[in-house]
């Protein structure tokens, strides 16, 4: 009986304190990982070790269960396709040997120009998608590699030719992308052919449409149009020079008759992420 | 002991369902949320204190690992789950009506909260885009799964309070 009474007692606080407590804690956590990156290690660790491996095992099996009932469906449909590829396989060929001397003529041309710094010789580390933002309001997804294998926070991130965003929180075996599209991301980009530099901003409403848009390009001599490619720019802070972001969709002149907007296509396809790469290069900062 | 291990367990499902299975459910992209029904009804079915403290945890794994600011969503949801603790005392267990509503309330307030704080500030003031595309269908798959996962629940909670008077 006193045993209960003791046990009654403990509990006894009443809860309008304990969430004002809290509450407090919630705020001085807020302005603790807006001001200083205190809060940037250890709960990022405490969750490498206790959430994300039960993630990765069910994005895992998942994909497995997905490979194998695809499999399965498609064997069929396999064996006459790889009886058409493999005449396919024979006129390449040919085609193939003609190109193989272009490419050693280009490689020397391109030495010649210099131009050795294109984003294919970036070093880059796979990751697999083992997450999406937990809310529809977010374009943010988690990757299953972290510290451990060399990813730090603002790293490029690509999928395929094109850049699908950037590494904004690491842990020992995971990390955050936020992607292009995402409503916080802005990036310093340029029109490919005629170096014009813009703004490209994700918006979760325009994406519902496939596009993002992008702001203040100047483009005085109205070269730029519809179909150009837009890619990463050399000033951006953070993003490594020649990234393609994708096309110009839609261009408009604004009302103050010195820049453009308008809308791109990404070249990446967004609901579809499985596979990134992650460039562990980074951008030279002046430090 | 057993409340607390089996309530952390429940708020681990319910986040990797709603951040890892949602991905695989051909729903327009578009996630019920879990973690708002966990946190909302143990709010209402065991009172303030226990959906102040599931709120804050389910809030808290959130803001780890996609929060930029750390403690944001773990206030949200905590302020949600005590709120929902002020309708501990009207529940019938038979009723599904409160918990719908209860719940429907939650989502709609944290989804007001969300679009106030993070989208308005940035100058986004098409409301009714955001509405239709966004809120409402979370509410309609919200509602839908509550229906069905809400008895699973009161079960889990049935069992853990046959537990506890057994071992009072």
């Amino acid at each position: 009986m006193a045993r209960n009474r003791s046990k009654r007692n403990k509990i006894n606080i009443p809860s309008r304190y304990v969430l004002l407590a809290l509450s407090v804690i919630c705020i001085i956590m807020m302005v603790l990982s807006y001001a200083t990156d205190m809060m940037s290690y250890a709960p990022q660790a405490v969750a490498g070790y206790t959430v994300i491996p039960f993630q990765k095992a069910i994005s895992y099996a998942g994909s497995w269960l997905a490979g194998r009932s695809e499999s399965i469906k498609e064997l069929e449909a396999l064996r006459v396709e790889n009886a058409e590829l493999k005449e396919t396989v024979n006129d390449l060929t040919i085609k193939i040997n003609d190109l193989t001397t272009d490419k050693y003529e280009l490689a020397q041309l391109r030495q010649l120009l210099s131009l050795d710094e294109r984003y294919s010789d970036y070093p880059t580390v796979g990751a697999r998608v083992i997450g999406k933002d937990a809310g529809n309001w977010y374009s943010t997804f988690l990757i299953d590699k972290g510290t451990n294998d060399g990813i730090k926070v603002n790293m490029n991130v690509m999928a395929g030719t094109g850049l699908v965003g950037i590494v904004t929180s690491v842990g020992p075996n995971w990390a955050t992308v936020r992607s292009i599209i995402d409503d916080d991301s802005n990036i310093s980009a340029m029109v490919l052919n005629t170096s014009d530099t813009m703004i490209v901003s994700g918006d979760l409403e325009l994406y519902s449409n496939g596009t993002i848009k992008f702001t203040e390009l100047k483009d005085d001599d109205n070269v730029v149009e519809q179909g150009d490619q837009v890619v990463t720019s050399q000033i951006s802070s953070k993003y490594l020079p020649g990234i393609s972001i994708g096309y110009i969709e839609q261009i408009n002149s604004d009302s103050n008759n010195l820049t453009k907007s308008g809308f791109i296509t990404p070249v990446v396809d967004f609901e579809h992420l499985d596979i990134v790469l992650v460039i562990t290069q980074m951008k030279q900062t002046k430090e | 002991m057993y409340r607390k291990i089996t309530m952390l367990f429940l708020i681990l499902i319910g986040y990797l369902i709603q951040s890892t299975m949602i991905r695989v459910l051909p729903m327009g992209g578009v996630a019920p949320n879990f973690l708002i029904i966990l946190t909302s009804c143990f709010g209402f079915m065991r009172g303030k204190g226990d959906g102040m403290f599931i709120g804050f945890i389910s809030g808290l794994i959130i803001d780890i690992l996609f929060g930029g600011l750390i403690g944001f969503y773990a206030l949200v949801y905590m302020l949600i789950g005590y709120a929902n603790g002020f309708f501990a005392r009207i529940f019938y267990p038979e009723d599904i009506k409160l918990p719908v509503v209860l719940i429907t309330s939650s989502e709609l307030v944290y989804c007001f909260v969300i679009y106030i704080f993070r989208f308005l500030i940035q100058g986004k003031v098409r409301f009714g885009y955001y509405m239709l595309h966004i809120i409402l269908p979370e509410i309609v798959y919200t509602i839908f799964v509550t229906i069905v996962i809400y008895k699973v629940i009161l079960n889990i909670n049935e069992w853990l309070e046959d537990i506890e008077r057994r071992n009072a």
